[in-house]
């Protein structure tokens, strides 16, 4: 007793859990099904479901209890139920494997789908097969943390995405492995959220997908090998650090796509490897600082009607062109990059060189307007006339010029 | 005919040009592997030095070549040998020669690097090049009895196929910008061996997707084993018609 | 042996060689004569068909060579400039001859042994002078047994011993049956070995005599006199 007091004094919440109820479910339990456990549980008590696959249809929380599964506990919506929905806050999904969601073209059937509802935690969870993984509409203050979302998605039109937030806000996303879905993370109408370490790879559309979602926060995630890499869009004050995006290859891929984007920042991010690197159209006052573009087919293309967004000490190195642009005038601003394709000299030794660079290439403006011209990527006479402008620019744009080059790469 | 490529082969591998050719391939290949710790990107500077230095080294030493063995293919056109043969056997010999440099100066450090179908496509394509712009040195070769005039004609056609006619390609998909192209692209590109070698190899490395539409109809065209087929079978026209016109030149020739 | 009917050649618009009408038998050495640029080596060519005429025929034993040539295993050819692949050797030569010819029998190795070849067997065609390519393009050109040869400025970049195993070499043959057709600027030379004398200028057979028939028609002991006499007029 006196020790319970002392667990009391020091962990409050600890003791209000460990004082509930626990209820056992499974074949060698009195409890043979959750939705007897659900009934007979009170708020505030723990179920704890043993291994085997629990086929119950619908599985509705409307109390605010702690699910957790044990190793194996299989919750299967035989391909026609939505597994599990919350309708209460406070829950907590712990430990589950989830799988076999219905298809619906009229309802987003899922794996987990949080309704109106606050902190609830949704964890350790394996999520296989289900048309959309987690489901969040109008819910705030949930977690959802290190829960594999493996979908097997084949056309974008019959797939649902991974984790789903619809007006939303104050959630936290961590540590989750998504992939095989139509998006990966879909943020709709959500504010104040944050998107960490999470990995969303092998996803049909965009790994992340991100509309009219403004004050949100993502770092330290990968996105690669997406069907067309990572989309921003119709959204302000959006902080993006640390992020890997790589592998983004096809037709119309891109590392990070930013559309009417503003007041935001790209910082520190990684961009391998992308068919285009960072594409912006219509963003404004946006910083893209100190981030590494490497290998990707175009690293940066700016549309004409972006303005006042800042490119500063990044790295540019191996890229088949460095900038593409469709403008004539340039509203942003390029300072102190490093660029390996920079071939001037820096003679008072302060790293910086002495001539501006001109990051539009000829051939890249060629093709802007011819795009045909694309057919002769890596020709002699191509690089000729390119090396030729280099030396004696005349075509290419002024204006889009970093007047302070680096002459080594940016220590990132 | 297998005799007189067997014993021009003996000669050429033997001259200081085209084991220089090999050391040149070779340093330069493994170099630019072992700097460069990305594959893809080396396969692209590679796919340079193929584009520009194999069907120059080609030309310009199958002219040479030509010019310098004139009198003992008259030698040997003065033994009971048909003409035709002689003149195939010293092609396929000298043409055999030169692909063998590019084997040894640049197949062996792809093959040891393992970098993939791409490099592989490089060597093949290379090589094909090679036969090609063999053919067009004996080509331009027979049509001239005088030396200087035969090695100008020959650099003038190299300086047409790997310079001069992407110029021309460009401008016309500048000046038509606003028309259909994509067909116009598709035959332009066969007009050209070397533009064909550079778009089959490049088709197989991922900036293939940087070529937005255009690649996608190449990539439609000769991704498939039916369109790849296409287009070697067009490099190979590319090889038969001017060593079928040298040859014929060849047969009724004053020598 | 050999006839030739009517041929003419020219390059260009340059009439080489003008209707020409020969014939030449076996047991004969016949010299053919003329200033440079005459077209002696053209005929000699046009007889190898290495170049094609532009009319006329010429017949080998009754057949027509035009396309054919098979009939070259007869013959026996030494160019005026022999060259040869730089990188191999001597003896490689005569063997890749061999070979290509398809003659394993019944060769004919006199000259190579009186030249001394086997001694710098070894010694690659590209660093040879000219006069020890000569004696190797003399040596091929006896080295099968032809019924014919045909011989281009044989002695021109020879030393006076080797000259004379050549000719020495020449008249053996002659002996033998067999037809040599030669051309030379050397008038002593021509006189010493033959016996018929075809004159060539500007294309033309300005006359096809014995050396006998010249000497009688001029009254001149000396062939070189005797043409002096006969052109000049």
């Amino acid at each position: 007793m006196g020790k319970r007091i002392v667990l009391c004094f020091l962990f409050p919440f600890f003791y209000f859990y460990s004082s509930a109820t626990e209820w056992k479910v499974g074949g060698n339990e009195s409890m043979k099904t959750i939705h007897d456990a659900l009934a007979a549980a009170d708020s505030g008590d723990v179920i704890v479901v043993s291994e085997g696959v629990y086929r119950e249809g619908e599985i509705v929380i409307s109390k605010p209890l702690s699910l957790t599964g044990k190793k194996n506990a299989v919750l299967d919506g035989e391909m026609k139920y939505q597994v599990i929905t919350v309708k209460a806050s406070h829950v907590t999904i712990d430990g589950f494997i989830i799988q076999n969601s219905g298809y619906s073209d009229i309802h987003e059937l899922s794996g987990i789908r949080l309704e109106n509802v606050q902190q609830c935690i949704i964890r350790n969870n394996h999520l296989i097969n289900n048309y959309f993984g987690i489901y969040f509409a109008n819910s705030t203050y949930c977690s959802v943390i290190q829960n594999v979302i493996e979908g097997n998605a084949k056309t974008e039109s019959s797939s649902g995405n991974g984790i789903h937030l619809w007006k939303s806000s104050n959630n936290f996303l961590s540590h989750n492995h998504i992939s095989g879905h139509r998006d990966g993370i879909y943020f709709e109408f959500v504010k104040h959220s944050k998107i960490m370490a999470n990995l969303s790879e092998k996803n049909l559309r965009y790994g992340l997908h991100f509309m009219f979602s403004d004050n949100d926060t993502y770092r330290y995630n990968i996105f690669r090998n997406n069907g067309s890499g990572v989309a921003v869009m119709y959204t302000q004050h959006v902080f993006m650090s640390d992020n890997i995006f790589e592998n983004n290859w096809g037709g119309a891929a891109y590392g990070l796509l930013l559309k009417e984007i503003s007041y935001s920042e790209i910082v520190n991010n990684t961009f391998r490897k992308n068919t285009i690197g960072i594409y912006m159209e219509g963003s404004s006052k946006t910083k893209v600082h100190r981030n590494n573009m490497q290998h990707n087919g175009w690293a940066l293309r700016i549309l004409g009607d972006c303005s006042g967004d800042t490119i500063v000490e990044n790295n540019f190195s191996g890229n088949t062109f460095d900038v593409a642009t469709n403008a004539t005038m340039n509203m942003n601003y390029f300072h102190s990059n490093y660029w390996d394709h920079y071939s001037g000299y820096d003679l008072n030794h302060d790293q910086v060189g002495d001539v501006p660079f001109h990051p539009v290439s000829l051939y890249s403006k060629i093709t802007e307007d011819a795009p045909y011209a694309l057919m002769l990527l890596h020709s002699f006479f191509v690089d000729l006339m390119d090396e030729t402008e280099k030396v004696m620019p005349t075509i290419t744009p002024e204006q889009f010029r970093d007047d302070a080059p680096l002459m080594k790469p940016v220590k990132l | 005919m297998m005799k007189i490529l067997k014993y021009v082969i003996y000669d050429v591998l033997r001259s200081k040009m085209i084991i220089a050719y090999t050391l040149f391939l070779f340093l330069l290949s493994s170099g630019l592997f072992w700097m460069n710790t990305d594959s893809g990107k080396t396969v692209v500077s590679l796919l340079h030095v193929i584009l520009l230095v194999v069907p120059l080294i080609s030309i310009v030493f199958g002219t040479i070549h030509y010019y310098n063995s004139r009198e003992f293919t008259e030698l040997l056109l003065a033994q009971p040998i048909n003409r035709n043969k002689i003149f195939l056997g010293e092609y396929a010999g000298l043409s055999c020669s030169l692909a063998f440099a590019l084997l040894a100066g640049m197949g062996v450090p792809v093959l040891i690097s393992g970098s993939g179908e791409a490099a592989v496509y490089l060597v093949v394509v290379g090589i094909l090049l090679t036969f090609i712009f063999t053919a067009l040195a004996f080509l331009a070769s027979v049509r001239s009895t005088d030396k200087a005039r035969g090695i100008g004609t020959a650099l003038l056609l190299w300086f047409y196929f790997a310079v001069l006619f992407d110029g021309i390609v460009l401008s016309i998909l500048f000046y038509f910008n606003d028309y259909p192209l994509e067909k116009p692209v598709l035959f332009l590109t066969a007009l050209n061996p070397v533009d064909l070698a550079r778009v089959i190899t490049l088709l197989k490395l991922d900036t293939s997707a940087l070529m937005g539409y255009t690649g996608a109809l190449y990539q439609k065209f000769f991704g498939s084993a039916w369109g790849i087929s296409i287009a070697m079978l067009l490099l190979l026209l590319w090889l038969y018609v001017p060593l079928t016109w040298a040859k014929r030149i060849f047969f009724r020739k004053d020598l | 042996m050999i006839r030739i009917e009517g041929l003419d050649k020219s390059f260009g618009k340059l009439a080489v060689l003008k209707n020409i009408n020969l014939s030449f038998e076996r047991g004969q050495i016949i010299s053919l004569i003329g200033p440079n640029g005459s077209g002696k080596t053209t005929l000699i060519k046009c007889i190898l068909g290495l170049v094609m005429p532009d009319h006329g025929k010429i017949f080998f034993g009754d057949k027509n060579i035009l396309g054919s040539w098979d009939y070259r295993s007869q013959i026996g050819y030494m160019p005026q400039i022999g060259r040869y692949p730089e990188q191999m050797q001597i003896q490689q030569i005569f063997s890749m001859m061999r070979d290509l010819r398809s003659t394993h029998h019944d060769v004919d190795e006199e000259l190579i042994h009186s030249f001394q070849l086997p001694g710098i067997f070894k010694k690659r065609m590209g660093t040879l002078s000219g006069g020890t390519r000569q004696k190797v393009s003399a040596s091929l050109s006896f080295l099968f047994n032809p019924d014919m040869m045909i011989l281009d400025e044989p002695t021109a970049g020879l030393d006076p011993l080797s000259a004379e195993i050549l000719k020495n070499k020449i008249l053996k043959e002659k002996a033998n049956n067999k037809l040599t057709l030669i051309t030379s600027h050397n008038m002593s030379e021509v006189e010493e070995l033959a016996d018929r004398i075809i004159f060539i200028v500007d294309g033309d057979v300005k006359f096809f005599k014995t050396v006998g028939e010249l000497k009688s028609e001029t009254g001149e002991n000396k062939l070189g006199k005797a043409l002096a006499k006969i052109t000049g007029s």
